[in-house]
């Protein structure tokens, strides 16, 4: 019986996902490299590039992280602006955001994040559409 | 001729290397679709809300596409091609063969086909992708479809779709759903004519798909499409497909399907294969 139970336990747990979202992000340190891979990406970017012009890329970087970190249920707190204050007058197009999100889908492939936790993390960000998309 | 052709243009465009091209559009990997065999972006059977390749708001996107169905007793090759702009309008060409395999003979058809996407997007929001769409058909090889009851060697489909995508679905994956609704009164989609001796008028008929991607490159999926049946002299009955779709780029796309096409022509139990290789730029 204590067998038996073992293995349906051994089956099952695959299934629950041992690790959670922020753990297979690889933590702060996971996400922090992931942001800065994107933002790599971005600055060579000619598409939208331009909104991020005399900003610090750097705070940029950090705020992100923090957003990232916190949404995903790690211990962090988002110390910037809402997403509609932040992005006010941007003027951020349907093709502008699709192409930060393809920069940081390329981001979590090179830093081989599984797909579903890919998809879990994309799903919390894109209801920020709305607040950031003119 | 015309198969050669276009064949010739998908490889010159996908394979050659050094040709090189202006960005493919910000759209993201896969949302253009795949082509179906009436021109139009969506599935394989099924157009869908989305539109064909990958421009985004202020950018032009175009396809070139060849596709091919084997089943028992007829052949269809397709080549086609579209022209998209803004995220927001797409039209669409294809010319379509249908090799009578066994009967004997050939049937053609040219559609033109324009999409507009009135609101909403796959991805984002709460709201569907929702666009509505216009496929005017015209049968080139009347004498068969007149001969069996027809009415009309060229009509004009209307339909009306929404596509909604669901990035963290089931599984974790991101899954895809589509419905079509499509006012018609084609046989077998006009490549036997329009309208007929049984039911002369158009009628509402529901279309519908759903894939789910493994990875952003690799989606499985089904596709099921209704059908009118306006002719006596044979039964005509809906069509449906289990589907691979590979998108290895933003350039290229391949479906690979097996499909129940039903009864055609009184031969029934129409099962087979079906390829389609997309370009896009």
């Amino acid at each position: 019986m204590k067998a038996l139970m073992l293995t349906a336990a051994l089956l099952l747990t695959p299934l629950a996902s041992a690790q959670s979202l922020y753990d297979q992000l690889g933590q702060k340190q996971g996400i922090s490299a992931i942001v800065e891979e994107m933002l790599y990406r971005v600055g060579g970017d000619e598409r939208i590039v331009h909104h991020f012009d005399g900003v610090d890329i750097m705070r940029v970087h950090q705020l992100i992280t923090e957003q990232v970190c916190n949404v995903v249920g790690g211990p962090c707190e988002y110390s910037g602006e809402s997403m509609r204050v932040s992005h006010e007058g941007m003027g951020v197009t349907h093709a502008d955001f699709n192409a930060l999100v393809e920069h940081l889908i390329v981001a979590m492939e090179k830093h081989e994040v599984p797909v579903a936790a890919q998809n879990q993390l994309l799903a919390k960000l894109a209801p920020m559409y709305d607040d950031i998309v003119e | 001729m015309h198969k050669w052709r276009a064949g010739m243009v998908l490889v010159a465009f996908t394979l050659v290397p050094g040709v090189s091209f202006a960005d493919s559009g910000s759209k993201l990997l896969a949302t253009g679709g795949a082509s179906t065999i009436e021109g139009a972006g969506g599935g394989g059977i099924v157009p869908w809300a989305t539109l064909s390749s990958y421009a985004d708001v202020g950018e032009w996107g175009a396809t070139v596409n060849v596709s091919e169905v084997a089943v028992d007793d007829f052949r269809l090759s397709v080549q086609g091609a579209s022209l998209s702009w803004n995220n927001r309008v797409e039209v669409s060409y294809a010319r379509q063969t249908f090799d009578l395999s066994t009967i004997g003979g050939e049937l053609e058809q040219n559609i033109l086909g324009v999409k507009a996407r009135l609101f909403g997007d796959l991805l984002y929001g709460n709201l569907p992708q929702v666009s509505v769409g216009l496929q005017h058909k015209s049968n080139q090889s009347f004498a068969l479809p007149s001969a069996v009851g027809a009415t009309e060697d060229s009509d004009t489909d209307y339909y009306l779709s929404a596509a909604k995508a669901w990035l963290d679905g089931p599984f974790h994956r991101t899954w895809v759903a589509n419905v079509t609704a499509r006012r018609t009164r084609a046989n077998q989609i006009g490549l036997l004519g329009f309208g007929g001796d049984v039911d002369d008028s158009a009628e509402w008929v529901a279309e519908a798909s759903v894939a789910a991607f493994i990875n952003r490159y690799w989606a499985v999926g089904v596709e099921y499409r209704q059908k009118p049946d306006n002719l006596s002299f044979a039964d005509e009955q809906d069509w449906r497909d289990v589907f691979v779709a590979y998108f290895p780029s933003k350039r290229v796309s391949i479906v690979g399907a097996y499909t129940d096409l039903g009864s055609i022509a009184g031969l029934d139990d129409q099962t087979g294969w079906y390829l389609s290789l997309q370009a896009a730029f």
